[in-house]
């Protein structure tokens, strides 16, 4: 006999509150037209489904060159960041029945990236930050045989700073950014702090002078912009704050 | 058309080819292809932790860990592969330790480590804590650790390129690899890269299931294309079902959970663990617990107005505990369930989540051929490879160890090769397949949709070689696929596009799956036994005289251009432990 489960929740599927949604998305295909245009598409789905699942519907049933990038499916892979209802989130972290599905849900590329086609923009720009403020452990001398020691508490001080997914919701909602491309954006800064904070790390001064620059940490103007659009509920302005603090201070 | 040259091309940026690529990279000139952006991998996905019996919390040493390794694997394990696993995976934890992945600690500073299932003290006496982790996202920061790295090695990626075929060139009546053909999503043009030396570490086959934990892109690229130029895949019947996905969702919920005290609950709140495993209870082994989970659930004891799934309650354990430790899949089931694990329990159901099988490779990596022959300068490592160290059953824990082992094993492998060996020399049209797909994917006007196949070949899958098979459900299960390939020649597209044609992707993708589907599906009506993950209801017990021996799925083509599944099998290698029944 075959494993009993499936047909059951086929059949409850069947029988659950599907509701219409119209998604309102932002195209653009560059093979096709220079202009960007609004389309509706209107589904059925499940309010307890994800908008990521209502993107599927639309490419699976109605449109196949609906392009977007995606791939865990919960939140863990950083694919698809893109601007719900005009805010940036994840599309796999998104129910519908928490985006008042009663309007037009609307779908955009992240912002201050150059759109490729449809929801898929350049996120090179993105990681050349992130390489930029040189997102690896540095250290001196030899290394010891076993493991570096490092106590629960100093741990613990980076421990928000390493979540993170570099989907860019943070850094494509940041109005600095979004003005002037050259500043680093929040993302990077989380990722430098995550490295200026481990006790295992030498090379906190050199992040703090490339932080330094112009286009570094001082440009933020503390809008939390990017503490809202994290996915993964790092509090990014707070580490941006702490790696200011440590700029004057010089402790870390 | 472009050609490139390197000394080693690795395929896919997960956590074995980026392991593979900081050695290979420091040896030989290296590129990485990858069709995601390396940190979108689902490496990143793996949440409780990675074995090695550091002995930093109780006595621990590797000759358990063996042990353990081979009877979790159902005695399918190749025990020479195990001992090297174990005994490695003590410096493999340091490696990532010392390049700044930020362990969990203990109060002395040292790695902490935890409980997991299947790892246990002296020969299956009880639980050990053997799991070194980073809270509930261990596969997250090796990910994230790997690929930091890279960038600091100067590692060189072609991101979102997607290798479609496997050049193989027969030199001297002797297979070589001469390289691969890949196509970029940005633009559509077709690369071939030639190279000494080729790795896959391009991941798992799990989207072929419906309720699964794997990603979207999880679509058994790299097998398939080996497959299709005649390279044989090696026990592919053994699928790994986890047992608590989220209910309906699939998406993972870790064994950690129980690592750290949670308790399964059916409908009268029995912990029916005690029943199935007394001494290991809720940390018995992946394929025990699944199966008992169905067991409940088959004779009504199952939870919810339909009776089908089970709870995993963690509501006994402090909240401090579980923000510390899970702080991430407690976050889905709020997310995704609306339920607040300190008060409620979790629905729960197993989820297809990992292939033991694979492309078949000793313990450096080499490709095989066949049972013994190695294909020079073709490598593989991670979920994409059977060594085999996972045998019928991979115990938890052992994957991200298995891609940092043998990740760096076949890196360092194939760069020492490109170092001293010749380029083979590139077929005349080396792109003609590639081209002659894409062209008649993008031109075809049949009626067939990509997503209708998919979902009938997943509901198949999901229904008849799941956690229980027979030989009935299997043959239903040969049929429909066979019909759902001849239907795949009809597949059109509606995106004509070559700028991020995901359209045509998905296409490719589906055309994979089915044929590894295929091979998965004839391989487990054979073997008439269970074992590990592979559990036949016609053919309850495991029959070492008959089937203690790996599958060799073999790709043959007939005259008229039709191909099948040709099955072989290979002996399974013994060091010190003989088979006994499993108990857990």
């Amino acid at each position: 006999m075959a494993t009993p489960v499936l047909d059951k929740v086929e059949a409850e599927s069947a029988a659950s509150p599907y509701i219409t949604v119209t998604f309102r998305i932002r195209r653009f295909n560059p093979e096709i037209s220079d202009e960007a245009i609004w389309e509706d598409f209107r589904i059925d789905i499940d309010p307890k489904e994800r908008v990521l699942d209502g993107l599927h519907k639309i490419k699976w049933d109605l449109d196949g060159s609906l392009t977007f990038r995606r791939s865990c499916a919960h939140g863990i892979c950083g694919s698809d960041a893109m601007r719900i209802n005009g805010k940036n989130r994840l599309a796999c972290k998104t129910l519908i029945k928490d985006i008042n599905p009663e309007k037009p849900i609307t779908v955009e590329p992240i912002k201050g990236l150059t759109v490729l086609k449809d929801l898929v923009v350049d996120m090179e720009p993105f990681f050349q930050a992130y390489r930029d403020v040189m997102p690896f452990l540095i250290t001196e001398g030899n290394e010891p045989t076993r493991e570096r020691l490092q106590s629960p508490e100093d741990r613990e001080r980076f421990d928000d700073t390493t979540k993170c997914i570099l989907c860019a919701a943070c850094t494509s909602s940041c109005p600095v950014f979004w003005n002037d491309g050259q500043y680093f954006g929040p993302a990077a800064i989380v990722n430098a702090h995550r490295f200026i904070f481990d006790s295992r790390d030498e090379a906190g001064e050199q992040r703090l002078e490339i932080l330094n620059d112009r286009d570094g940490v001082w440009r933020c103007r503390t809008t939390f912009n990017c503490t809202d659009a994290c996915p993964r509920g790092i509090e990014v302005t707070k580490a941006i704050q702490e790696v200011k603090r440590a700029l004057i201070t010089r402790r870390f | 058309m472009k050609i490139h040259k390197y000394d080693t091309v690795i395929v896919g940026a997960g956590g074995a080819g980026m392991r593979a690529a900081i050695e290979s990279t420091k040896r030989s000139r290296t590129a990485v292809l990858t069709k995601l952006y390396p940190t979108r991998s689902h490496t990143g996905a793996a949440q409780g932790g990675m074995a090695a019996a550091l002995a930093n919390v109780e006595e621990d040493n590797w000759e358990w860990h063996t042990f353990d390794t081979i009877k979790g694997g159902d005695y399918l394990v190749d025990q020479d592969a195990a001992e090297i696993l174990a005994k490695e995976a003590i410096d493999a934890v340091l490696d990532l330790e010392k390049m700044g992945l930020p362990f969990g600690r203990t109060p002395k500073g040292e790695i902490d480590q935890r409980r997991f299932g299947g790892h246990s003290r002296n020969h299956g006496e009880a639980p050990v804590r053997r799991a070194c982790y980073s809270g509930d996202r261990t596969g997250h920061m090796i990910l994230q650790t790997l690929y930091q790295n890279c960038i600091k090695e100067g590692v060189e990626f072609f991101n979102e390129f997607y290798v479609l075929d496997q050049l193989i060139v027969e030199e001297d009546g002797v297979k070589k690899s001469a390289g691969v053909v890949a196509y970029e999503l940005a633009t559509g043009e077709i690369h071939v890269f030639q190279a000494k030396a080729v790795i896959y570490a391009s991941g798992g086959t799990g989207k072929f299931f419906k309720v699964t934990s794997n990603a979207h892109t999880l679509t058994g690229d790299g097998q398939a294309a080996c497959y299709r130029r005649g390279i044989p895949l090696e026990d592919m019947e053994f699928f790994q079902f986890h047992p608590t996905g989220i209910w309906r969702m699939g998406i993972l919920l870790t064994e950690g959970a129980r690592g750290e005290g949670g308790i399964l609950r059916n409908k009268d709140g029995e912990r029916f663990m005690e029943k199935y495993a007394p001494v290991m209870k809720d940390l018995a082994s992946r394929d025990v617990v699944s199966r008992s989970i169905y067991t409940e659930i088959r004779e009504g004891r199952g939870c919810g107005p339909e009776g089908d799934h089970v709870y995993l309650d963690l509501t006994h354990l402090p909240p401090e505990q579980l923000d510390a430790k899970l702080p991430d899949i407690t976050e889905f089931a709020r997310t995704y369930l609306g339920i607040e694990p300190y008060t409620d329990p979790i629905p729960i159901q197993p989820t297809a989540h990992y292939a033991m099988g694979g492309i078949p490779t000793n313990v450096q990596g080499e490709v095989l051929a066949d049972n013994s022959t190695v294909v020079p300068g073709l490598y593989a490592a991670g979920e994409v490879a059977c060594v085999s160290v996972h045998g019928a059953n991979r115990l938890g824990t052992n994957s991200l160890l298995d891609i940092n082992v043998f990740g760096k094993r076949s890196g360092i492998a194939a760069a020492e090769y490109s170092a001293k060996a010749d380029y083979v020399e590139l077929p005349e049209n080396p792109a003609e397949l590639v081209v002659e797909q894409v062209e008649r994917l993008r031109n075809s006007t049949g009626n067939e949709r990509v997503a209708d196949i998919r979902k009938e070949l997943q509901e198949t899958m999901d229904a008849n070689v799941m956690v229980f098979r027979t030989e009935q459900t299997i043959k239903s299960a040969v049929e429909k696929i066979a019909e759902l390939r001849a239907r795949y020649k009809n597949v059109s597209i509606q995106d004509k596009g070559k700028r991020f044609n995901t359209d045509l992707l998905e296409a490719i993708e589906l055309g994979n799956l089915l044929d590894l589907a295929e091979v998965m599906a004839v391989s487990a009506l054979a073997r008439k036994e269970s074992r590990g993950g592979h559990y036949r209801e016609d053919y309850p017990n495991r029959d070492d005289v008959n089937f203690m021996r790996h599958t060799m799925a073999y790709r043959e083509v007939g005259d008229d251009g039709s191909d099948s599944v040709r099955l072989d099998y290979k002996p399974v290698v013994t060091t010190r432990y003989q088979p006994m029944e499993r108990k857990y």
